[in-house]
């Protein structure tokens, strides 16, 4: 494997709130590699987007961010903001959830596209434009030349979030971070989605971060997974892996709750997710673990080999039934 | 193993009183109100002479501060803090019954408006729309006089220069700006899905507006209300100005009524004559605006996004 | 866009119709005719009810003030059989300088204020100029000018010795013919009675309107973009946020045209204000009825320039 051209080590992520501090990423590392896709995985308030918000240098002023990220040899954590804005878009590109009210409703979708790529090149607005064109062309979008004159609104879902994607690939970036990117959309348009993610990563070999909590999604296109409960990584394993033997009690949980033909019965985890103002001691997912012991309560635990995959839980490889 | 779920949560009502006293200025006003409302609610103790009682015998006229007269007096020897006093509570009356009355009508205008939608609220909006954008004051005399001259009105809503007058035609001005805020809110509300769900379990459509819409249009109606009530007094002040302000008997007279006589004052150097009405003008409207302010920012569904 | 104008002059005449309507009623043309002319033989009364269109019959009597407006066969004053038009003119053309003065300085610092309080939300920036347009907005445009003239004027006199700034006329008394500098110098203070509200006014709009950007999802994608932070805020901060204000500013500039009468009354700056106060107290209808559509159409023409330049601005809107 060639060196990961992203690397989070012991990412930690605070908000100050009015109610305390609030440590949304408790310590989190992570490897992307050159041209492939990982999934986060995690449930709202699992710490999944923003830790990336966080490395990106886009949370507001009043979190504190601590750690390392290093993308192609840049420290992004403690960069001063002449340097993010010159990585933003470039080397790392972002895509969110909503693409309706991701874009900008007042300008051309064209213009937008050229604004990006304008950013971090001299093109001209006209070498710019017809750039534009081109990567609409490629993420899929019929008569680009015409609809690159269009505003949002006068776009589907499905097409708006290709438009998404043109405008953060635009320079041809080495990660691309999609946060929950099919969340907004209909279940046909959601495999389109993916579909055009995968295409634009052979294209342009741009690694892909996928984040969501769509299990579904991951099984689909991504190659390893992360899954993150409370602000950790509690699981790191190929995609095949966790699904067929999951080394994590919460992993587990999520694949038993997962809809299933001829399974009359749902089987939801139990308890709620925990209060990230006051965390229990020990291990966050206890509560709800059906396998937790005392020990469980003496320290956070860390990520630990169980086989080819990693396992924050201490009881993985005692529990582990292979299918 | 008890493990708390969320954070601890307070009903939006406390919530919106949290935000509310946060704000320090409304607070303040909020006190200064009230003793201004208790003041003027006393009047025949706190004032110190009558309405249109001299303070002593000639010479008695622009007689600057002094003991018998905190506040000076006025063209015919009369106290201004007194008058003051009188002024105030007329004007308070007028501010709180005009926006009382053209919130109410505003608010069932506004929500049969904004629920029922179609041509009834197409032309309520052009009607308002254009109604608003006319200056102000010439809207407002215009109408005065028409009032006015509509004989069998009278009986109704009083001489043209008496409070009744006045205040009916507040509410009449006011209405419209009220209805426009309560449309938009119902408008907003109309697509939130417990309206939906109110509509799927059967509930007429009145009862919908009585018990889902409005309650939640607290908010903003409250705020309405506040600024009704600032622009009532500031028009009577207003129309006071220019001498069509409420008459009512002998050496009566309102807030309004004094400020117009600041007009006067300037140029001959009486200062007081000028200075304390206007004073106690703008406190007035600088109260109820913050009060207003707050009770904005408070009940703005808004603000509860952040969590 | 075309079926808007089209309705536009409908909509003229029906709204004159109804400040026709409300004046006969409201003012009572006739009988302020022979108020004014005592000794009016009934020859003249009803040629004054014939040529200002005073029928019983309403609709029939507008029609005929129309036609009489429209050939621009204006009726004279009641008082002194003066023309119209030239005090109608002098009038507006006063009103005009002092309001677009006003909103040129009123709207221009108001937005200045509003960016410069909405780029640190909550913090003394803000505070301080929140309070101060709240300030503003609660004191009645008299109240400002009162003090302004007793500060400037009469207090001013008394300490310096000299008038600083006038508080009266478009001129001193007996001036003639044109020149600027004195009428800057007379127009320095009703100008800023008048731009302190609209100031209050557009810092409290715009800061609202921005800070409603900048919370907004696309905010974050233009930053996400690498873009530098200026272009964040113009581009898509100050360019979205200004899309309500102009609309409001259009209909403001609207109604200026009639909105100043207040301040015109306390510093004796005889525009259209002052026309109108002293037209009205008459009911004097011929110097009434000019100066209504004057005001009629100036609503309704920016009333028309608020939505189109809403709908341009805002590609989400498009006119019928």
């Amino acid at each position: 494997m060639s060196a990961p051209i992203l690397q989070v080590r012991d990412l930690q992520v605070t908000f100050h709130t009015p109610n305390g501090p609030l440590i949304a990423v408790r310590g989190t590392d992570l490897d992307v590699h050159p041209g492939e896709m990982v999934g986060v995985v995690g449930e709202s308030g699992s710490g999944k987007s923003v830790s990336f918000l966080a490395a990106m240098g886009l949370l507001p002023k009043s979190a504190t961010v601590a750690g390392s990220v290093l993308l192609d040899g840049h420290q992004l954590v403690g960069a001063s903001a002449k340097e993010l804005r010159s990585i933003r878009g470039r080397l790392m590109s972002m895509i969110f959830q909503d693409p309706l009210s991701a874009l900008n409703p007042v300008h051309r979708i064209g213009a937008q596209i050229s604004e990006m790529l304008r950013a971090h090149s001299k093109m001209s607005e006209r070498a710019a434009r017809s750039r534009a064109v081109e990567l609409l062309e490629i993420v899929g979008i019929p008569q680009p030349g015409d609809r690159s004159l269009q505003y949002p609104h006068e776009f589907s879902g499905g097409m708006r979030q290709r438009v998404v994607i043109a405008m953060a690939i635009a320079n041809s970036p080495k990660v691309l971070i999609a946060d929950e990117p099919t969340t907004a959309l209909d279940v046909t348009v959601q495999a389109q989605i993916l579909e055009v993610i995968q295409r634009v990563q052979a294209q342009f070999g741009t690694a892909v971060v996928l984040i969501t909590h769509d299990l579904g999604v991951v099984a689909r296109v991504c190659e390893r997974v992360n899954v993150m409960y409370a602000g950790r990584i509690v699981e790191r394993a190929s995609v095949n892996d966790i699904f067929e033997a999951p080394t994590h009690p919460y992993t587990r949980g999520l694949l038993a709750s997962l809809p299933q033909a001829g399974v009359e019965r749902l089987v939801p985890i139990t308890g709620f997710p925990p209060n990230m103002l006051r965390l229990p001691a020990g291990c966050a997912f206890r509560a709800r673990c059906a396998e937790a012991i005392a020990e469980c309560e003496h320290g956070v635990p860390e990520l630990r080999a169980v086989g080819a995959a990693q396992s924050a839980c201490i009881r993985a490889v005692e529990l582990m039934q292979p299918r | 193993m008890t493990d708390e779920i969320t954070l601890p949560t307070a009903s939006p009502r406390k919530m919106a009183y949290d935000r509310f006293v946060s704000h320090r200025a409304a607070v303040a006003s909020v006190f200064v109100l009230a003793i201004l409302v208790l003041f003027v609610a006393l009047s025949p103790l706190t004032a110190r002479y009558g309405v249109n009682e001299s303070v002593q015998a000639p010479p008695n006229s622009f007689l600057p501060p002094r003991a018998n007269a905190w506040l000076g007096t006025d063209d015919i020897g009369r106290d201004l803090y007194s008058r003051l006093i009188y002024g105030v509570r007329v004007s308070l009356v007028i501010g709180l019954f005009s926006a009382i009355i053209s919130v109410t009508i505003g608010c069932l205008v506004g929500a049969v408006a904004g629920f029922r939608g179609g041509r009834f609220d197409d032309i309520i909006m052009r009607v308002t729309d254009l109604f608003l954008a006319f200056p102000f004051l010439v809207t407002l005399l215009v109408m005065r006089n028409m009032l006015g001259a509509i004989g069998w009105l009278r009986p109704i809503i009083g001489e043209l220069s008496s409070v009744r007058f006045i205040i009916v035609l507040f509410a009449i001005f006011g209405w419209m700006g009220v209805a426009r805020i309560v449309r938009g809110q119902v408008l907003a509300l109309k697509e939130r899905e417990f309206i939906e769900a109110a509509r799927a379990v059967g509930a007429t459509r009145w009862y919908i507006v009585r018990k889902h819409l409005l309650p939640n249009s607290v908010g903003p109606i409250m705020v309405a209300l506040t600024f009704s009530v600032v622009s009532a007094i500031i028009g009577e002040s207003t129309l006071a100005f220019f001498g069509y302000g409420p008459q009512a008997g002998a050496g009566a007279t309102s807030l309004g009524i004094l400020v117009g006589q600041a007009k006067g004052a300037v140029n001959t150097g009486f200062w007081w004559l000028a200075v304390f009405p206007c004073l106690v003008l703008v406190t007035i409207a600088l109260a109820i605006n913050f009060i207003g302010d707050a009770l904005r920012d408070a009940t703005d569904p808004r603000m509860q996004k952040d969590s | 866009m075309i079926r808007r104008l089209a309705w536009s002059v409908p909509t003229l005449l029906f709204v004159t119709f109804l400040v026709y309507i409300a004046l006969r009623i409201g003012t009572n043309p006739v009988e302020s005719y022979k108020r004014i002319n005592p000794r009016a033989t009934p020859a003249k009364i009803q040629q004054y009810i014939d040529v200002n269109g005073l029928d019983p019959n309403y609709v029939r009597g507008y029609f005929r003030w129309l036609v009489n407006f429209v050939t621009l066969d204006w009726p004279r004053s009641i008082k002194g059989s003066r023309e119209v038009w030239p005090q109608l003119k002098d009038a507006l053309a006063n009103t005009l300088r002092l309001g677009s003065a006003a909103v040129v300085v009123g709207v221009s610092f108001g937005l200045l204020l509003g960016v410069y309080a909405a780029l640190q939300p909550g913090g003394r920036r803000d505070i301080s100029v929140n309070t101060a347009a709240f300030v503003g907005i609660s004191i009645p445009p008299y109240v400002s000018a009162i003090i302004l003239q007793l500060v400037f004027a009469v207090y001013w006199s008394r300490w310096f010795g000299s008038t600083l700034f006038p508080t009266s006329g478009v001129y001193p008394p007996g001036q003639e013919g044109f020149n600027l500098g004195l009428m800057a110098k007379h127009m320095v203070l009703p100008t800023v009675v008048v731009a302190i509200q609209i100031i209050a006014v557009y810092a409290r709009y715009m800061r609202s309107s921005l800070l409603d950007v900048l919370s907004s999802e696309y905010m974050r994608t233009a930053r996400s973009k690498g873009i530098s932070e200026r272009r964040v805020l113009f581009k898509h901060g100050l360019r979205n946020a200004l899309i309500p204000v102009v609309t409001i500013a259009a209909l403001d500039v609207g109604s200026i045209v009639g909105g100043l009468i207040i301040t015109e009354n306390i510093f004796s700056y005889p525009g259209m204000g002052k026309y109108f106060l002293a037209a009205f107290g008459e009911g004097d209808f011929p110097l009434l009825m000019p100066w209504m559509v004057i005001i009629v159409t100036s609503v309704l023409v920016f009333n028309l320039i608020a939505d189109i330049s809403y709908a341009w601005l805002d590609p989400r809107i498009r006119l019928d």
